[in-house]
């Protein structure tokens, strides 16, 4: 029998942050992860670090999160990639725009100033190979893109250097009280600690339900695509909102298309299989928005296996049932930028009982 | 024949056109399934069989009796009701049968009753120092110039390798008039106590006399070095070609030095649509999980032709109809077929010969698993030395290798790199290539263009969005 401060269940970016924001607090904590860290969403999605376009619920999770972006090297020994060229959110009509001034009008009289609204010229500016039928749009100056296996990888190096252990290839089976404990059955053996962090993405409802708390998790798999190296005429992460397209032109040149359109997934078996009618649309929405693309060689595709919540924000804070259990999934295809700070957020949780940072509205007893 | 021409189902598609898809379309079309069969290449023959209806080398000795052999297959496929579509890149297969084509441009989604993968074989991999220099190039590469368009090598020309091809290309060339300067065969002497035992199959076997023929034939004409040490050399193109033998190391200038070790089933379509694969340790490449009709894992899904694991284009054609013969069963049962035990003896015969052959010609270690600055990754530049260094790290296989260097993510996806990656860490970790894997592939298996994608007709999926 093994025994830890924390078993944390899941090794994608948030169990991973969460591992190195523990130990950097003394703990110790042991991450259990069934394939190996980043496999799934957190090693294979479109490394898109933004703040823009967020739920109330969870801008406060998101700016935090900023902050440790921007010092990603200090805080992981590796600078992940990181590149900070803003997201722009392009409005394709004026009614589009319309809605969006709105939004960042509501954003200001709440404190929020990340968000600006931008004119034709400035959007021009920012991304000039854009359609002229855009009007406008959104930009965050901060937001920008990292490369998602390789911060993952960089959260689980520097948790372990700082004394988390990681298991990898190891499922668990079983949770069960065991006196003032939590007893963690796994394939690997039994593990015992006082808390334990449910950070198991698609696979995460199933821990939840062993808790007698079951939630409504869909698993998805956001499709991708990326094409050959094209001269760079792009700087900043590019998001529609009408139609689904997220786009963005890596320092070699490859261009990663990318925008919610869903391959079928098979979580049993970590399976997807792409939906080219779909990444079809992709490709129409890229060729009418950006003429200069329609040469490009799509060379790959993929899809990454991850969980949707019917109101689309993430579960995060204590278990509703169970005294020493915290949940941090259900990211719903946008929680890669928030791992550093939920991870955080997660370890002053676990470690003090309380957090700083505001994740109202984010429990799991919205779905009881 | 454009795209759109295309009816939206098959009972049967035949991907590629070598022996096995052309044996497969001719005799499924025959006994009345709707068969389409896709060939990327302007005209039917697979690699063996190249531009056999158009090549210009009007000699046939030249090429030998066992090219002009596909000249059958390709007027039985044509005269078949099987429609034969060139110039079409299969670029995804998905497990519910639903294939992914271009023609010309245009794609198309296109759903099959059965699909039998007839894409074939590729070159191994030859990862010495200085393969990527202009100047250096496959002889399969040389051999595809010489059947198309009957060009032979000028200039000083070395060849270096091993295996049956080698020896058939080396008498191509020489009896088109082309000029070899020396062969460097890098076979193991060891390796004939592991082909001994396979001896007397091979003696009975079609492969016996044809390749002594073969071999005195080339011996006659060119010096043949036994090596165990090869490098290429040259600034901006190949200058000269260094290696080893017993007695030290020599220097020869060559304009040209062409490789090869060999050929391994090109697995990209079968690995992308799902289909469980196995390393072959005598071969040393991965290859499907088969039946015995050549069925894969996948329901509906078989692979045939040297894709299946190397056996020759006899072999291929073989295989093809047994493939065939299981599509129609399943699809038409009353169907007239040929008797599926005749097809197999014939299989059975050509394939004796098969083992000597693989364990007389198995590559060595040294020219499987490079080391150093050698370039392993030619489309990312990633070395030998950054494959191994990153295996020392605890990368554990060739999925998380793309993630850390990049390689096998480039244009060839891995044709050119996967099964050295996955030697190399098997090597660096005191494992087997059985254990490390292969890389994940996905499609497109062929690069397409997001015009062409944009072309596939996507009212349904747009109905499909909406609703979800």
């Amino acid at each position: 029998m093994r025994t830890a401060d924390v078993v944390i269940i899941g090794g994608g970016i948030h169990g991973c942050s969460t591992a190195l924001h523990l130990a950097l607090r003394g703990l110790k904590p042991i991450l259990i992860e069934k394939d190996y860290a980043g496999r799934h969403a957190s090693g294979v999605n479109a490394g898109g670090v933004r703040q823009l376009a967020r739920d109330l619920a969870e801008i406060p999770l998101s700016i935090s999160s900023m902050d440790l972006w921007e010092r990603i090297e200090d805080l992981t020994g590796d600078d992940c990639g990181f590149e900070s060229q803003g997201t722009v959110l392009v409005a394709e009509n004026k009614a589009e725009l319309a809605s969006f001034r709105e939004r960042v009008n509501d954003l200001r009289l709440r404190g929020f100033t990340h968000e600006e609204l931008i004119d034709r010229a400035e959007l021009k500016r920012l991304v000039p190979a854009v359609a002229d039928h855009c009007p406008g749009g959104v930009v965050s100056r901060r937001d920008g893109a990292a490369d998602p296996f390789r911060t993952t990888q960089a959260f689980r190096r520097r948790a372990i250097e700082k004394g988390a252990e990681v298991l990898e290839g190891v499922t668990v089976t079983g949770l069960a009280r065991a006196g003032a404990n939590w007893r963690v059955e796994t394939s690997a053996g039994l593990i015992e600690a006082p808390k334990v962090v449910n950070a198991a993405g698609a696979w995460a409802d199933r821990i939840a339900a062993m808790l007698g708390e079951p939630v409504p998790l869909t698993v998805v798999a956001p499709m991708l695509m990326v094409t050959s190296r094209v001269a760079p005429f792009i700087q900043p992460v590019v998001i529609l909102r009408g139609r689904k397209l997220s786009f963005k032109q890596l320092a070699n040149g490859t261009v990663v298309i990318g925008g919610g359109h869903l391959a079928t997934s098979d979580r049993d078996r970590n399976e997807t299989v792409l939906d080219w009618e779909k990444l079809a649309i992709s490709a129409r929405t890229v060729w009418e928005l950006f003429p200069a693309m329609r040469a490009a060689t799509i060379v790959r595709a993929w899809a990454g296996i991850e969980a949707y919540m019917p109101d689309g924000i993430p579960v995060v804070g204590p278990s509703s049932t169970s005294e020493g259990v915290y949940h941090q999934f259900g990211f719903s295809t946008h929680g890669f930028q928030l791992g550093p700070g939920t991870g955080a957020m997660m370890a002053e949780l676990v470690a003090t009982g309380s957090t700083n940072t505001p994740i109202d509205g984010l429990g799991i007893e919205r779905f009881r | 024949m454009k795209a759109s021409d295309l009816a939206p189902a098959y009972d049967l598609v035949v991907i590629g056109g070598g022996p096995a898809g052309l044996a497969a379309a001719a005799l499924a079309a025959r006994a009345g399934l709707s068969t389409v069969l896709f060939d990327e290449n302007p005209g039917v023959g697979g690699q063996i069989y190249r531009a056999i209806a158009s090549s210009p080398v009007a000699d046939r000795a030249v090429l030998g009796e066992d090219y002009w052999v596909g000249s059958d297959l390709a007027v039985e496929a044509n005269a078949s009701p099987a429609l034969i579509v060139t110039g079409a890149t299969v670029w995804s297969l998905d497990p519910s049968r639903v294939v992914g084509v271009s023609i010309a441009g245009q794609a198309r989604l296109i759903q099959a009753g059965r699909v039998i993968i007839a894409t074939g074989s590729l070159e191994r991999p030859f990862p010495v120092p200085g393969w990527t220099l202009p100047g250096v190039m496959s002889a399969g590469g040389a051999q595809t110039l010489l059947k198309a368009q009957g060009l032979v090598p000028g200039g000083r020309t070395v060849m270096a390798g091993g295996g049956p091809l080698l020896w058939l290309l080396a008498a191509q060339i020489l009896r088109a008039g082309g000029k070899l300067d020396a062969i460097l065969d890098t076979t193991p002497r060891g390796n004939w106590l592991r082909a001994l035992a396979h001896l007397p199959d091979f003696v009975l076997s079609p492969y016996f006399s044809k390749g002594l023929k073969l071999l005195r034939e080339v011996r006659a004409k060119v010096r043949v070095i036994r090596i165990d040490r090869l490098q290429a050399v040259g600034d901006d193109r190949l200058r000269e070609v260094v290696f080893g033998t017993g007695e030290g190391e020599r220097r020869m200038p060559a304009d040209l030095l062409l490789l090869h070790q060999g050929v391994v089933p090109n697995v990209n379509l079968a690995i992308a649509a799902g289909v469980a694969h196995a390393w072959n340790e005598r071969q040393l490449c991965f290859e499907p999980v088969l039946d015995q009709d050549f069925e894969t894992s996948v329901r509906g899904i078989a692979v045939a032709g040297d894709g299946a694991g190397i056996a020759g284009g006899t072999a291929a054609a073989e295989r093809g109809r047994i493939a065939a013969i299981a599509a129609v069963r399943a699809l038409k049962p009353e169907a007239l077929v040929p008797d599926v035990q005749t097809v197999r003896q014939r299989l059975q015969r050509e394939s004796m010969g098969r083992a000597f052959l693989d364990w007389l010609n198995r590559p060595a270690d040294s020219f499987r698993q490079p080391e150093g600055e050698t370039i392993v990754c030619r489309c990312e530049e990633v070395t030998a030395r950054q494959v191994r260094d990153t295996a020392d790290l605890g990368c554990e296989g060739p999925n998380q290798m793309k993630a850390f260097l990049r390689c096998g993510m480039g244009p060839c996806q891995g044709r050119l790199c996967g099964l050295t990656v996955t030697e190399l860490i098997a090597a660096q970790r005191g494992t087997t290539p059985a254990e490390v894997g292969y890389y994940r592939l996905r499609p497109p298996v062929k690069p397409i263009t997001l015009a062409e994608l944009a072309s596939l007709p996507i009212a349904e999926a747009e109905r499909k969005a909406v609703e979800r």
